[in-house]
């Protein structure tokens, strides 16, 4: 039943790449900013604040 | 910097909205008719057209892609032009979008009315409508992709990340599992058969569940939830962890629907494992939902959207701790072809997604219309009703389902079936089938409450349809990367790079259950014994898909005593080789009929009964609820496709002989001739070419092939390498 192999292989592949991406994720800093983007969509009506929110460099 | 000047786009959001709540109420109505039906047989009307077979499928696709299809593009069209701060990308792409929408679900229902399906649940729509849906859907990705480019907003907002993921998901599933021969305008075959069709079948249908009714509610719970509390989402971290491993996990957990059924050992521990895993992103989902309301719940009080969302949500959290719990293997003997497994897709679809939608209406129509909601007490009537009309649903369905296991599976001290004959089992839960009218009743009370509120709403309030606004045009930040960026943000930034991540998340898991099943043959062993329907049982074969026979009745004997005792030997995956698509069911509302056809067995009965049976099943059965099909009797088998259907099977790989398909027509006037004549003795005159004569012969043929118990079982397999491989 070669089909375990290929299951087996697919998987692991599978999950090697997101196991990769998660590592580059974190030590790229990946979860630095966890609190401007939740908070920005709360004033997505106000024209005139939404500038300065944009432009922030970290 | 400048500020662009730009303008929403309002009348989409609008169009969509009232299409919801139009065909939100089509199909609520049509549920409350088919539960009728369940419970009185005369709510069949004696007609083709309204008989539960057809009805079925016009409420689960109206509640799936009408109502709930058409809250997602409000949703959708809303959100994203605010959170992205650009127009939706092309007007003209907008309006196809929304009418070819339209244009899909009257086309559905007319259809599914006729009789014209493909009876695959969910996928019911025939090849010509299939193309249409999938041309529409790149309409909207096409649309929701070109305003992710031309966004003003640097950062792509979680929400929208669910959306793409629908997207490309869908896309995925609708094409795979539409592989389909046609043989005219409204007929095709499955190119899958048996197992592997029904392997392919529930991987669309688990993954439909988690791409249309999860993964864009989510992101809709990720935008209106923060904006109807006015609280940042609880974690923007868990945000992005339990997306990532949601939309890997789902992919792999469709054949729990097939547990104990013909399909191979490891597809079915794959499923279930997957299942107990989806707990975790499912929750996380759930959790960062009641925790953003974390010191807001004096809002709760006050507000009926934001009750809608909290229960919502709340059903969320059931409802994935409910799936993979009746993913186990002792849960799903009990729930699996019972009532139990309504009940669960009815408090996901009632109180997550009819949620998680009311919340949205009761918070986005106000705003859009400039103005406050007509009556928070009405919106508050249609909350306490809806909800408890939800627990009228559930309550009675789970003690259904539970009793009609136990009676199902009890023997008598001499060991044998305490209730042999199906319909007792069923009379004695009818009662419950008569409450589920009434939570039905409820619900469409509390939403055409819903809707007086909104029209007056809209009516006292005014919209603009292109509303102003400004924001500064998005630097690109390409080659000027910050050193710290994130992957994330890196993504993020290119959707369309973002969008290949997603896919091949998708692909990998969707690639792993299909390409194995579909060309590795030995997962199906061939039984000799196993032969092609002939052109009579092929008819009657089509007819049985025509009228949802399937709705109520499997055609799978799972290996347990008291299934085996009831309905004869337990199904092998050898047997359904012939089988495009595949009929196996999901729910007994009737008996199994996977061996009616094998002369010694308990399901057997001869040609006579069948006839009356059909004409008048309350005759035979005072207790019973399927609907008559008198029409059987006066409907002929249109010979002219007969030729073309046995050519298509053989392209299918059906081992008819070479040339077979000309005397396709002669072979089945032999039979139908041999059946009338039979009737005949049994003083029924009747057309050898009627309806009545193919079903009959279908149902003769059904699980016969198999001599149980006399003969060993002669399984083949083709190619042999693949066996010394594993061993």
């Amino acid at each position: 039943m070669n089909i375990f192999y290929l299951l087996i292989g697919v998987s692991l592949f599978a999950a090697l790449i997101f196991l990769a991406a998660f590592i580059w994720a974190v030590r790229n800093g990946q979860f630095d900013d966890q609190e401007t983007p939740a908070r920005r969509i709360l004033f997505d009506d106000d024209v005139i604040e939404e500038k300065e929110a944009d432009t922030r460099i970290e | 910097m400048e500020n662009q000047k730009f303008y929403y786009d309002n009348k989409i959001v609008k169009l969509f909205i009232l299409a919801t709540i139009i065909w939100g109420v089509v199909a609520v109505l049509v549920g409350v008719l088919i539960a009728m039906q369940l419970a009185f047989p005369a709510f069949n009307f004696g007609l083709e057209y309204t008989s539960f077979g057809r009805v079925r499928p016009i409420h689960t696709n109206a509640v799936i892609f009408a109502f709930v299809g058409n809250a997602i593009f409000a949703g959708v069209y809303y959100s994203m032009q605010k959170l992205l701060k650009a127009r939706m990308f092309s007007d003209v792409l907008s309006k196809v979008h929304f009418w070819g929408w339209q244009l899909i679900i009257v086309l559905a229902a007319v259809t599914f009315a006729l009789g014209i399906t493909t009876s695959k649940e969910y996928a019911e729509l025939e090849w010509p409508i299939d193309i249409l849906v999938a041309v529409i859907w790149v309409v909207f990705g096409w649309n929701m992709i070109g305003t992710i480019v031309k966004r003003r907003v640097q950062h792509i907002y979680a929400a929208i990340w669910w959306y793409l993921a629908t997207f490309l998901g869908i896309a995925i599933l609708h094409i795979v599992n539409s592989f389909e021969l046609p043989i005219s305008l409204f007929k095709s075959y499955s190119i899958y058969a048996g197992a592997q069709d029904a392997v392919v079948q529930w991987w669309y249908g688990h993954n439909a569940v988690a791409f249309f009714l999860t993964t864009p509610f989510l992101g809709l719970m990720y935008y209106f939830l923060p904006k109807a509390a006015n609280r940042p989402i609880y974690s923007y971290r868990l945000s992005i962890i339990h997306f990532w491993s949601l939309i890997f996990l789902y992919m792999w957990a469709g054949p729990h629907h097939l547990l104990y059924q013909a399909l191979p050992e490891w597809v079915q521990a794959l499923g279930v494992t997957f299942s107990i895993m989806l707990i975790a992103p499912s929750w996380g989902g759930m959790i960062n939902g009641l925790l953003t309301l974390r010191g807001a719940w004096d809002r709760v009080r006050d507000s009926a959207a934001l009750k809608f969302l909290v229960v919502a949500v709340t059903a969320y959290g059931l409802s994935t701790f409910e799936g993979p719990m009746m993913s186990l293997r002792n849960v799903n003997m009990i729930t699996h072809f019972t009532d139990w497994t309504i009940a669960h897709t009815h408090i996901a679809g009632m109180a997550w997604n009819g949620g998680i939608v009311f919340g949205m209406l009761y918070f986005l129509v106000p705003k859009l219309f400039r103005t406050k909601i007509y009556s928070e007490k009405l919106a508050n009537a249609h909350f306490w009703i809806a909800t408890l009309s939800i627990l009228v649903y559930a309550i009675p369905l789970y003690w259904s389902a539970v009793t009609q296991w136990l009676m199902l599976k009890e023997y008598t001290p001499e060991g044998f079936l305490a209730y042999p004959i199906f319909l007792e089992t069923l009379t004695q839960i009818l009662p419950m089938y008569t409450l589920r009218i009434i939570s039905g009743v409820m619900f469409l009370t509390g939403f055409l409450l819903m809707v007086y509120n909104m029209f007056k709403t809209m009516a006292a309030g005014e919209m603009e349809a292109n509303e102003a606004s400004e924001a500064p045009a998005l630097v690109l930040q390409g080659a000027r990367n910050p050193v710290k960026e994130t992957v994330h943000r890196w993504m993020e930034r290119r959707a369309v790079r973002f969008s290949i991540w997603v896919f091949v998340a998708l692909f990998i898991g969707g690639a792993v259950q299909i390409i194995p099943m579909v060309f590795i043959k030995s997962n199906v062993p061939t039984i000799a014994a196993v032969t092609p329907y002939t052109p009579l049982e092929l008819e009657g074969r089509d007819i049985y898909i025509k009228e949802g026979c399937y709705t109520c009745h499997s055609q799978q004997i799972r290996p347990f005593r008291w299934e085996t005792d009831r309905y004869g030997e337990y199904s092998k995956i050898g047997e359904f080789v012939y089988d495009h698509p595949y009929l196996w069911g999901s729910r007994r509302t009737g008996p199994d009929l996977a061996r009616t056809g094998y002369v010694n067995g308990p399901m057997y009965k001869n040609a006579a009964w069948h006839y009356q049976h059909f004409m008048d099943p309350q005759a035979m059965n005072e207790k019973s609820i399927m609907p008559r099909y008198d029409w059987f009797a006066r409907r002929k088998v249109n010979l002219d496709m007969t030729p073309a259907k046995i050519r298509a099977m053989q392209t299918l790989g059906v081992p008819y002989p070479e040339g077979f398909d000309e005397e396709a027509v002669d072979d089945l006037i032999w039979q139908a001739e041999q059946i009338a004549a039979d009737l005949k003795n049994s003083g029924i005159d009747i057309e050898p070419t009627s309806h009545m004569v193919a079903m009959i012969a279908y149902l003769h043929k059904l699980g016969g092939d198999i001599e149980t118990q006399a003969t060993p079982i002669i399984e083949e397999t083709p190619n042999t390498e693949n066996h010394e491989a594993g061993e």
